[in-house]
């Protein structure tokens, strides 16, 4: 019982350490106001990183996320801004979209049986040139809905706020964990990571919980490109890149295994809140080139995958005995 | 006299035909299942009993025939659809989900559900009460994988069973049991024929035919040879129904060769490694076939791997020649002109992909060193002469050697390492999950290669097998050489004394 749970304890072990290491150096990291802007600033990680852990414990990838969310910015931007159209009806339009174009990566994914890792590269460039195509302009929206979402908050004692967006993100994984531990799809989802074959034998409809997966990741994509646009209160072409791989990272630190099957939402959480903390100890040093980031998540994501790697050998010696 | 006889009809099945491109699979089989029936389905490898099952459980089209479940048509589209039709298959590699818990295991897709949320603890409950009648009392919240394939199989049968299976399937499911876990699963099985179900049991282990079976169904090449109630047929008829052909007698009985004398080709002393086997002393003469049996874990692939320098010896002196010689690493004992057949053909010997040219030239071009490649003539002239010398069935040489018969592969692999012009081989499991007429043949491969000076250690699980063939047995128990058989010491009845015997 305890193996199972080991590498989300870990990464807990490791965000709790990091925390009071941060906590020794810069005392104000006990505010409320900045765990507040912690949750806020990796709001849009967090929400897409949900998605992201339901395609890696089918065993899947989804390269494509970034690229949904720069779509999202722009759409969002372009519609709002350039044709006036209401921007509640345009999350509906964007998220109907993203789902639409999910389910399309899972369909081709699970019936001409083409890897994941290609479809959703295909999916990442095919998203990010439309982008292009919309403008290449970067976009203020300057919607007043935009700024009455962005000043709902939550004043937490000792001057915080737990911003609209946080909340989001917040109940994001609420949804999340219920829907990959208390329900039918929930189990398929690890069933379809445990062995796809038996798992198809056994009755699960493979083919619905793919597309589904994937649906799902698009549109929780598209829920953190409308996240990051009230962040950044416009759409760019060139927004988010590379963040289909912080999500990855994030949900590997996570404790979720790369070839599926193993791993929980509220791993992710703590996966993004170490690249939240780190990002966030790396502006309070205020020296360091914010590249340390990277490096640090590189080095983590390293540790994490060896001690996978060793976790899971050393199940296999203990089942051999 | 046949009480199942009296029992109603369960499944029919009529005519079946199916065919691959260039293979008659199925033709125009009959197979007939009552209820409450325990019935075998046997047959050699390509026998078409694989086929037989999928195209019941709906993974394969049936070409032409009928299939009556109940007196009523059907035609499983998949296996879930045939699980809901009342066919429940459980397959030899348990095909459950490791990951997930044992509830999730017997319950997914139809988990007790309020609202849409699952409720686990209620799935628990049944998912206890479920394998409590299975005599299985284990905590169902803990994920398969912590439990032994024995109680994976039990937990796959109560699913397929608890899914109103009226017909149940299993397909091999004793060949990684042990007797105790065998014992177990037949009294399951009793218990459920008892309850009117239905038990298609396909089986390799004749042993395990006669001690549950009602009733035997054998299939040859895709056809059906015959029907018979087990009670009315003796075994050696059982066996030439399977094999189309009386049984070689001699085969089965020890090796009458004299004994080979002379200084011995390769020798070992006090040879070990801690934790891995105990040292040991072996020795083998050119032409002399030593055998090693002991039971699963006894410390004979692991004996095998020391002496062709998988591991490494930690104690110990290896001799060639009677000179002294270090073996490290596989390459030193390719060096040494030493074979190795692994026991996992598939993941340790065969490269799949490859033709058969490419997977018998693999271990001589190794040796050459990559930059002196064989020549393109001089391969094709290696591959087709072990083709015909070894009798390995394929239209030709490039054909991919995954599409190839277990037997063939394992010709195949026996070319590999003869092409290198070995003088000592060692062959794990040579025979393992070979057809019968594959198997004599490898056993005579064996033989004759002895005869031309070679040196074979072979491992067998099979005792007759191994006690046909060697001149000497070392008998394993515990990691540790417990015994050495020779002259007429050398039969199954001495080994399985030896193994069974505390010293």
């Amino acid at each position: 019982m305890i193996r199972r749970h080991l590498p989300v304890l870990i990464t807990l072990a490791v965000f709790i350490v990091g925390y009071l290491i941060c906590l020794a150096q810069f005392p104000s990291f006990a505010s409320t106001r900045v765990i507040g802007n912690l949750l806020t600033d990796n709001a849009f990680l967090g929400i897409v990183a949900v998605g992201m852990t339901f395609v890696i414990l089918s065993g899947g990838i989804d390269l494509s996320v970034g690229s949904v969310i720069a779509f999202t910015g722009v759409f969002l931007a372009v519609t709002i801004e350039r044709y006036g159209l209401n921007p509640y009806l345009a999350f509906v339009l964007i998220l109907g979209l993203a789902a639409l174009f999910g389910a399309g990566m899972g369909f081709l994914i699970h019936a001409f049986q083409i890897p994941a890792f290609i479809v959703t590269l295909a999916g990442m460039f095919l998203a990010r040139g439309l982008c292009f195509v919309l403008t290449t302009d970067s976009i203020p929206i300057n919607a007043p809905a935009y700024g009455q979402i962005t000043d709902i908050a939550f004043a937490l004692p000792g001057g915080g706020r737990l911003t609209f967006i946080a909340i989001v993100m917040l109940l994001t994984f609420a949804a999340g964990i219920v829907l990959a531990h208390f329900t039918r799809f929930g189990a398929n989802v690890y069933a379809l990571g445990g062995n796809r074959t038996s798992a198809e034998l056994m009755g699960v409809p493979v083919g619905k919980t793919t597309i589904r997966i994937y649906m799902l990741s698009s549109l929780l994509a598209a829920l953190a490109g409308i996240v990051f646009s009230f962040y950044t209160s416009a759409g760019y072409s060139l927004a988010a890149t590379g963040v289909e791989l912080d999500t990855i990272a994030a949900v590997v630190i996570g404790g979720t295994l790369l070839t599926g099957g193993y791993g929980t939402i509220i791993g992710t959480l703590v996966g993004v809140l170490i690249q939240g903390l780190i990002q966030t100890y790396i502006t309070f040093e205020g020296t360091l080139s914010s590249w340390w980031t990277k490096i640090a998540i590189g080095a983590l994501l390293f540790a994490f995958i060896v001690l996978q790697r060793g976790l899971s050998a050393a199940s296999v010696r203990s089942q051999a005995k | 006299m046949q009480p199942m006889t009296e029992q109603p009809q369960l499944l029919e099945i009529r005519g079946l035909t199916k065919g691959f491109p260039g293979v008659q699979a199925l033709d125009h089989v009959d197979f007939t299942l009552h209820a409450g029936e325990i019935h075998g389905l046997l047959g050699e490898n390509g026998a078409g009993k694989s086929t037989l099952i999928k195209v019941l459980t709906g993974v394969f089209r049936r070409d032409a025939g009928t299939i009556n479940l109940e007196g009523q048509e059907i035609a499983a589209r998949d296996p879930a659809d045939a699980l809901s039709l009342g066919i429940g298959t459980v397959y030899q590699e348990v095909n459950l989900l490791p990951n997930l818990s044992v509830a999730e295991n017997l319950f997914i897709g139809r988990q007790p559900h309020h609202f849409g949320l699952v409720r686990t603890g209620e799935m628990r409950r049944r998912a206890s009460e479920l394998l409590a009648g299975y005599g299985l009392d284990i905590n169902v919240a803990n994920p398969l994988s912590s439990y032994s394939v024995a109680v994976q199989q039990i937990v796959a049968i109560a699913r397929a069973v608890d899914l109103s299976a009226k017909v149940l399937i299993l397909d091999e499911p004793t060949a990684s049991l042990d007797a105790q876990e065998v014992e177990t699963l037949f009294g399951i099985l009793r218990r459920l024929k008892s309850r009117g179900i239905g038990i298609v049991f396909v089986t390799h282990f004749l042993d395990q035919v006669y001690a549950v079976c009602d009733r035997i169904t054998v299939l040859r090449n895709g056809r059906l040879v015959g029907s018979r109630p087990i009670a009315e047929l003796p075994r050696i008829e059982l066996v030439s129904m399977m094999l189309g052909r009386e049984l070689a007698a001699e085969a089965l009985h020890r090796n009458q060769r004299p004994p080979v004398s002379g200084e011995p080709l390769v020798a070992f002393k006090d040879y070990g490694k801690s934790r891995l086997i105990e040292p040991f002393d072996l020795a083998l003469r050119p032409g002399e076939v030593v055998g090693l049996a002991g039971l699963l874990g006894s410390g004979r692939t692991e004996t095998a791997k020391l002496v062709f320098g998988i591991e490494r010896a930690d104690s110990g002196q290896a001799f060639v020649d009677g000179k002294p010689v270090r073996i490290a690493t596989p390459r030193d004992a390719a060096h040494l002109r030493f074979g190795f057949t692994p026991e996992d053909r598939k993941t340790e010997g065969i490269v799949a992909e490859l033709s058969i040219r490419e997977n018998i030239i693999l271990a001589l071009q190794a040796q050459r060193g990559w930059l002196h490649k064989i020549p393109r003539a001089k391969q094709d002239e290696i591959a087709s002469r072990f083709i015909k010398l070894l009798d390995i069935r394929t239209p030709d040489a490039e054909k991919p050697i995954g599409l190839l018969s277990g037997g063939n592969q394992q010709k195949a692999l026996l070319a590999r390492w003869l092409a290198t012009e070995p003088r000592f081989l060692i062959l794990d499991e040579p025979t393992r999950g070979i057809d019968v007429g594959a198997h004599a043949e490898i056993i005579r491969l064996i033989e004759r290669l002895c005869e031309e000076g070679l040196a074979l250690l072979v491992i067998s699980s099979e005792l007759e097998e191994i006690a046909s063939y060697s001149d000497r047995v070392v008998v394993l128990r515990d990691r540790r050489h417990v015994r050495e058989l020779s002259g007429d010491e050398v039969s199954a009845d001495t080994i399985m004394t030896t193994i069974a015997s505390h010293s």
